[in-house]
């Protein structure tokens, strides 16, 4: 029985196997969170419930021995693990539903918005320093001096100092990060640090210093010039 | 006045009495009254009210459901008439008389679900003016000569309404059917502007263009012609269409699942097929139009396009893409469904093809659903070194999201041509040919999105904005209007092999065109908590401020709580009218 359930389990199990085990695995990579696993094991799920019932008969090959298991229908020696799966799946709903909602002292979930909006003071602002091979070499030096400890020499996150700090310090070379911001949004992020993040970028978690009590605004808009030529990126721009 | 001045003369008749002692007593009080009267000249007449509130449930949440229930509605009547006009020029130019029925059925609904909308309008205005006075009195300076073209606009609709609807019968022939058929355009012409002059006001909220002076007409002109008008325009008109043909499939979902007899079946199979059809030639262009309304709010502030696209609403899209995901993957599944039982022994033959197409669309959807921000333990983040995966982490951005969703109309319009073509053999000399192009556009288009998507993630954001991006929308744009006149040309001389069969198809074809219309309506309720939360604390972006005590945007559970609760509120009130539009008829198949 079930020879056509056979294929979408191990599948299943194949799509897990690859997400938990294959993918963290990979240079450069890390583990999976758990809700991305489960995101993905949906997405496949789904997959398979709509190509089994395409046709008539795929889906009788794939509902029938459901069935069949389910209401206990001629599955013979197989009746004793009906029983242990219809005492089971309740209380495995039951072990979520208190697992999810009791008291613990569990930390709650990461869901830290890595770049929150700016205040409406720092839209529209752009760098009044002239782009210059003099200043943005002036802003290597300062980023040289201030920022590299932590975001790296080689703009990459990975400074000597980046291991102590969890989030760790961002990676300018991705082009995730600072390429897809505008350079008023780094004005804002240097000048005011960690403790000017709003709520949802739960400041409390973030070690920028306020540099806009060490540096003046002209060295911070040389510093982001340096930043973007030093990892190769270009500001988000509308021209 | 007669009476308080007789009481001021019997007091003072009092005060006679008592020897003239009480009338001193009382002008004494009144000399050192006096300076009272100074200080009370001093003070402000009594401040405007700028809020009101209703108990329990709140002023907000009250005009939450009544506006997302008014624009589903306008949505819907908006749809309807352009799904109706379609199917009536269908009917005119091909002779085929079920698409002339097919549109005379939805108009009917026209009348009653016209009237209500404009009751909720009603209903919406009264509790904004009630709840938000400052906020009105405000709009209403602004744009009280728009109100007036609202007004007129509305008249004439109607007006148009009418004659469309009743002279249905009475203009079936020669060129009063011509004329019928100007009178369908008109309605959505009409209906157009309506659609329009309203979108100004709310999107006067989110990009404000304010003249300090300048005639009334300046002043409103210039609020209208804000930055993201032309884009929210673009993006309803389009939206609206699939609303109206999703709605028309979720209809004959239900109707062909209720079906008594085989005429019925055949009958709303027919008509799931056109809602189905309908609602995904709306539905590929709309990413589109998304995403250039996108980019206008981007553009127009950072703050709101960061707000939208990377703050605290960023996981509200991870939900977008689930619903558009099944929005696709129920359409194609509408699709393959129709080739399996409509064109017996298609499947066989297409099987392969689909299980291609279906993990196409799953891992798009799997990049499209995959955020920037992971949700994550504290345990898995410091794993991954922050909520951001390094490998997985370069899927939560646009340059993805825009390759994946320009993969997924192609899978889609891939569907439509293999449905199109099922059961038919060509004839023309030139067949293999033409099919050999068509397979080597679309590769070749796949192949493109892809590379351009790669490439987004290594040049600067304008370039992939203004160029990679609109490449990709072009390339694919390209390869529906060059498949499509081709494969039309393709099936004129084609021999068909297998007759199409209707009212064939199984009970879950239903479910997938209910669902398909569920989606559409819950992406337009998340939609239109996004465009408002993305203004956050104003009433208008950087100009009027939010002072009421709900100055703040609701948590995103709490507004799925509410859009899920307009969904049913809304699909109750459809329901109800499809069931008053239909009454008669069915009480005259029952007497017949």
């Amino acid at each position: 029985m079930g020879g056509s359930l056979l294929k979408p389990v191990i599948l299943i199990g194949i799509v897990y196997a690859i997400l938990k085990f294959v993918v963290p695995n990979i240079p450069g990579s890390a583990p999976l969170p758990a809700s991305l696993i489960f995101l993905y094991l949906m997405l496949t799920t789904s997959g398979i419930v709509i190509f089994a019932t395409l046709s008539g008969e795929s889906k009788d090959a794939f509902w029938n021995p459901i069935q069949r298991f389910l209401t206990g229908e001629n599955i013979g020696g197989l009746q004793v693990l009906r029983y242990g799966v219809l005492l089971l799946f309740p209380l495995m709903v039951g072990w979520q539903t208190y697992s999810s909602t009791a008291t613990s002292d569990a930390p709650p979930s990461e869901n830290r918005t890595i770049h929150p909006a700016p205040p409406g003071e720092y839209t529209g602002l752009s760098n009044p320093v002239p782009k210059t091979p003099d200043t943005i070499q002036q802003g290597k030096g300062f980023y040289a001096a201030f920022c590299s400890p932590c975001h790296g020499g080689n703009f990459d996150g990975k400074g000597p100092a980046a291991r102590g700090f969890n989030p760790p310090p961002a990676n300018f070379s991705d082009p995730t990060t600072i390429a897809m911001l505008q350079e008023s949004y780094l004005f804002w992020r240097i000048k005011k640090g960690g403790v000017g993040l709003p709520i949802e970028g739960m400041p409390w978690k973030s070690a920028m210093p306020r540099w806009e009590v060490e540096l003046p605004d002209e060295w911070i808009w040389k510093i982001i010039m340096g930043e973007y030529d030093g990892a190769h990126q270009a500001p988000r721009t509308w021209e | 006045m007669q009476q308080q001045g007789g009481w001021f003369q019997r007091l003072l008749q009092a005060g006679r009495g008592h020897g003239g002692m009480f009338s001193a007593l009382l002008w004494a009080v009144g000399l050192l009254s006096l300076p009272a009267l100074a200080f009370g000249a001093d003070v402000a007449p009594a401040a405007a009210t700028e809020y009101r509130d209703i108990p329990y449930i709140g002023s907000r949440n009250l005009v939450w459901v009544v506006a997302q229930l008014h624009l589903l509605l306008a949505g819907f009547v908006l749809g309807v008439p352009i799904f109706a006009w379609l199917c009536e020029v269908v009917a005119w130019k091909t002779g085929e008389k079920r698409y002339d029925k097919l549109a005379k059925e939805f108009t009917k609904l026209l009348t009653s679900a016209y009237a209500t909308t404009a009751l909720f309008g009603g209903i919406l205005l009264f509790l904004l003016i009630s709840f938000y006075p400052k906020l009105m009195n405000y709009l209403t300076d602004i744009f009280f000569p728009s109100f007036i073209v609202y007004c007129l606009l509305f008249l004439v609709e109607t007006a148009t309404l009418y004659l469309y609807w009743y002279g249905w019968d009475a203009m079936q022939d020669g060129h009063k059917k011509t004329f019928h058929i100007f009178l369908g355009f008109m309605l959505n012409f009409f209906a157009f502007f309506i659609m329009i002059v309203p979108n100004s006001w709310a999107t006067f909220q989110a990009s404000p263009v304010v003249l300090a002076e300048g005639s009334d007409i300046a002043r409103a002109w210039a609020a209208t012609w804000n930055p993201t008008w032309w884009p929210v325009n673009i993006h309803r008109l389009i939206a609206n269409v699939v609303l109206g043909g999703y709605i028309c499939g979720a209809y004959a979902g239900i109707r062909y699942l209720s079906a008594r007899n085989a005429e019925e079946r055949d009958h709303y199979d027919w008509m799931g097929y056109v809602g189905n059809f309908i609602g995904v030639f709306g539905l590929l262009p709309l990413p589109f139009a998304g995403y250039w309304l996108m980019r206008e709010i981007y553009q127009y502030n950072q703050q709101m396009g960061i707000t939208l696209m990377g703050g605290f609403l960023s996981w509200l899209f991870i939900l977008q893409a689930m619903l558009i995901g099944v929005l696709f993957l129920g359409s194609n599944y509408y699709f393959w469904l129709g080739i399996t039982y409509r064109i017996p022994g298609s499947e066989l033959k297409y099987r392969k093809s689909m299980l291609s197409m279906l993990i196409i669309l799953l891992l798009c959807l799997g990049v499209w659903m995959t955020p920037h921000s992971l949700v994550a333990s504290l345990e898995e983040a410091r794993k991954m070194g922050g909520t951001h995966h390094p490998l997985l982490g370069v899927f939560g951005v646009m340059s993805a999201k825009m390759t994946v969703s320009n993969l997924m109309i192609l899978v889609t319009f891939m569907s439509f041509i293999m449905y199109w073509r099922a059961g038919k053999e060509e004839t023309a000399g030139w067949a293999k040919a033409a099919k050999a192009l068509m397979s080597a556009l679309l590769v070749l288009a796949g192949i493109a999105v892809v590379v351009l998507g790669v490439w987004g993630y290594f040049v600067p954001a304008i370039i992939r904005i203004n160029y990679f991006s609109t490449s990709q929308v072009m390339i694919v744009l390209f390869v529906m209007l060059t498949i499509t006149p081709l494969t039309a040309l393709l099936l004129k001389s084609a021999k068909t092999t297998t007759e199409m069969v209707w009212g064939k198809m199984p009970p879950r074809a239903g479910y997938a065109l209910v669902l398909n219309a569920i989606m559409v309506i819950l992406l337009m309720t998340l939609m239109g908590y996004a465009r408002s939360s993305s203004r956050v604390h104003w009433h208008v972006y950087g100009v009027l401020r939010d002072s009421s005590q709900y100055a703040f945007s609701p948590a995103l559970g709490y507004a799925a709580g509410i859009m899920a609760l307009n969904t049913f509120l809304f699909c109750m009130i459809v329901a109800f009218i499809f069931w008053v539009a239909t009454m008669s008829d069915k009480a005259k198949a029952s007497h017949s």
